[in-house]
């Protein structure tokens, strides 16, 4: 009886290592999305959904963007961070339904360097947001836009 | 979806400038179809990763608020001829794809 049972845990204990092992090229490729962030409506919630209540300006954060976006769809943006240890750069665009746009953590050697293209509803302030050493540094930006990318 | 995604590296010194461009909608729900008026439901990449060697170098989530066909640079330090870069996505229907270039 007790072998029996004994029996039945180690094969259970193998199913679930056996499933776990399954899931993990699953996650090398998807990693967690900060649903609560991303769904946020007001930059003041999105912040708290990151974790970033209380930020410091920060000239130390290099971005460049167009101060007229002719197409909001496609607004091309650099952003360096010359924060010494910058672990993650954060993208909101303040007046975007919901701010929060991207977020990229760095590790084993990538610069703290990201270019990408977003949407941008009307003009806005765009804030970018680096972290390092547990804190978080911001820079903001307006950016004026001609025609509205969210429902293009 | 034959080609989803190409990517271009150079290696300069030993950092690796890494440019990948994404096929993909990425549709913000608010969009309407042009012919039936209805919305388009939100289809957009949500989580991408990139490897070095294996190892992990960048780690992004993405709002529905990234351009259609996303376009993204980065860079890797600590990088020579040979090394393999993978960079791989993962969309808010479950569909993913992945792309893989050596360093020269």
């Amino acid at each position: 009886m007790e072998t029996k049972t004994m029996r039945r845990s180690v094969l259970r204990a193998f199913t679930v290592a056996m499933a776990a092992a399954m899931l993990r090229p699953l996650q090398l490729l998807a990693g967690p999305w900060n649903k609560a962030a991303f769904d946020a409506r007001a930059v003041a919630e999105a912040l708290k959904g990151i974790g970033a209540t209380a930020t410091e300006d920060s000239d130390r954060i290099v971005l460049k963007a167009p101060e007229i976006a002719e197409n909001g769809a496609i607004v091309p943006l650099e952003v360096a961070s010359e924060i010494p240890g910058t672990q993650a750069i954060y993208i909101l665009v303040d007046k975007n339904p919901q701010p929060l746009t991207a977020v990229f953590e760095f590790a084993n050697g990538a610069e703290a360097f990201v270019a990408t293209r977003i949407k941008m509803n009307e003009s806005s302030r765009v804030r970018i947001l680096a972290k390092a050493g547990g804190k978080f540094y911001a820079t903001m930006r307006e950016v004026k836009v001609t025609i509205g990318g969210c429902g293009a | 979806m034959a080609d989803p995604m190409k990517i271009r590296t150079q290696l300069k010194g030993d950092v690796a400038d890494v440019k990948i461009l994404l096929f993909h909608p990425m549709e913000t729900g608010l969009r309407k179809d042009g012919v039936t008026g209805e919305l388009v439901p939100m289809h957009f990449i949500q989580t991408l990763t990139a490897t070095h060697n294996g190892r992990t170098v960048l780690e992004a989530q993405w709002s529905q608020a990234v351009s259609k066909n996303p376009f993204l640079n980065f860079r890797v330090r600590g990088a020579k001829p040979g090394d393999k870069i993978i960079v791989g996505w993962v969309d808010n229907r479950g569909d993913k794809a992945s792309i893989e270039a050596t360093l020269n």
